[in-house]
């Protein structure tokens, strides 16, 4: 049976993992290559690695960080951050990343999308999106309205036609990164995540609040969801890869655990 | 030294590093002589089969593969590089593949909407058959599959690993002779799919229970 992924995620400023809040308060968590190893090793399914002040500095993607990543692990992980066309896109592929993710980006330039999946394939291109709670449903059908620039801007677009377009464009899997459950730890939005994932035909990555085991399994049950990010509670050491599967599979979520041991 | 064919169908970094970690001298290579000399063969491939099938015969290296086959190289072929190791696939409205093993590639049709394709993540394959590659692995475990399309070998002996995805019990691993191949990302598998990896460049090409036809 297909396993639900549990993917931590990675925010890089300047080469170092660092946490906030809704990128706010931003501490120090220590070396990417160092930690990627560490979840790896603990069991985890994937890895997503955001270079978060590449876009806002105007630089490309730390390519160097990539490839230092990428000879630490062998599972697959994404990019994002810095791209900003399909060179960049191949340069991060190249240095040894499985994926590529957009957000604002696509927003601005869906053809972007379109433009990956045909020369990567669609299992390269990720949407991130960072959808936030809004009461104007005549423009927002959804309840849910897309931000941009690191939840700064609102787009007005409706996060579930954002989605379906995308998935259109060829996007191979979505991230819905809940703007209110962010950095929380209280549980993820389950509702957007759950109308995304009935409406797209592909994967969908629950990111924003992971705080338990309990909140995973609620969001790969109730929300539907494939895969989830989990970032906070693994940094500071709350809890591990190897603990929350092995309490997702008690109750009854079909996660791998066997990661193989040791390496020859 | 062990070739990794280059035939523009995907990303070669991964397969790389991962034969770097296991310490084996490997080249990145679309070069007919490279794999002509080469003591084993690995095939990846990420992609349509009708690009990569067009890509292999414009850069002439259909032929030197069969026969590197034919002499009995060690040959692993990874994602669409075990599909189109088979005589046709149903992608791209239906394309002549190398017909190196007998059978077909069909698609993922799922009935329950939750099942997504392509089939995404980590899934269990069960190792059907003995074979020199299993050596030290347990007789099931987790790797890491991203695809849309699945092989059916018309003799059953070539299907030597299943897994079950979308309502079928599909082949995920197939092999005859000196060729194996995996629909999963040996290269993303964590450390089992290197130890995959590790004994396939431990394996002389013999002691596998079919022959090709």
């Amino acid at each position: 049976m297909l396993t639900r992924r549990l993917i931590p995620c990675l925010d890089v400023i300047r080469g170092r993992v660092t946490k906030g809040v809704r990128f706010q308060n931003n501490v120090d968590l220590g070396d990417p290559v160092e930690i990627a190893r560490r979840y790896y090793l603990d069991g985890c399914d994937e890895l997503v690695v955001y270079d978060i002040t590449a876009s806002a500095e105007r630089r490309p993607t730390d390519l160097d960080m990539v490839a230092r990543v990428a000879r630490a692990v062998r599972i697959p992980f994404a990019v994002g951050g810095g791209i900003s066309s399909t060179d960049d896109m191949a340069r991060a592929l190249a240095a040894g990343a499985e994926k590529i993710s957009v957000n604002s980006l696509a927003v601005l330039h869906p053809e972007i999308i379109a433009e990956g999946a045909r020369a990567f394939g669609s299992q390269c291109m990720v949407l991130g999106m960072d959808p936030a709670a809004t009461a104007d449903r005549a423009r927002c059908p959804s309840g849910y309205e897309v931000t941009i620039r690191g939840f700064r801007e609102r787009t007005g677009l409706d996060a579930v036609e954002w989605a379906r377009r995308a998935a259109d464009l060829g996007v191979g899997e979505i991230v819905v990164n809940s703007v209110d459950a962010d950095g929380t730890r209280s549980g993820f939005e389950l509702n957007i995540t759950r109308q995304i994932a009935e409406a797209v035909p592909v994967p969908v990555v629950a990111s924003g609040g992971a705080g338990c085991a309990a909140h995973l399994r609620d969001v790969f049950v109730e929300a539907k969801a494939d895969a989830a990010i989990v970032a906070g509670i693994l940094h500071t050491g709350a809890t591990t890869v190897a603990r929350l599967k092995a309490e997702l599979a008690e109750m009854g979520v079909p996660v791998r655990r066997d990661a193989g041991g040791k390496t020859p | 030294m062990i070739a990794i064919v280059d035939y523009r169908a995907g990303n070669l970094t991964s397969v790389k590093l991962a034969l770097d970690e296991l310490g084996r001298d490997a080249i990145i290579t679309s070069n007919p002589d490279d794999i002509a000399k080469a003591e084993r063969i690995v095939f990846p491939g990420v992609g349509a089969a009708g690009a990569a099938m067009r890509h292999l015969t414009e850069m002439g290296l259909a032929e030197p593969l069969r026969q590197a086959i034919a002499a009995g190289t060690p040959f692993l072929g990874i994602c669409l590089g075990m599909q189109i190791l088979f005589e046709r696939s149903a992608e791209d409205g239906g394309v002549e593949c190398l017909g190196l093993l007998p059978g077909s590639v069909e698609r993922f049709r799922p009935r329950d909407p939750r099942d997504k394709v392509p089939h995404m993540g980590w899934n269990l394959v069960r190792f059907a058959r003995a074979h020199p590659v299993f050596a030290g692995l347990p007789p099931e475990g987790y790797f890491y599959f991203v695809h849309s399309y699945y092989v059916v070998p018309t003799r059953p002996e070539h299907a030597l690993g299943r897994t079950d995805y979308a309502g079928v019990e599909f082949c995920s691993v197939a092999g005859a002779g000196s060729v194996i191949a995996t629909q999963f990302h040996v290269e993303k598998s964590g450390p089992l799919g290197l130890r995959l990896l590790d004994a396939f460049t431990r394996w002389d090409g013999r002691g596998a229970e079919a022959s090709p036809c």
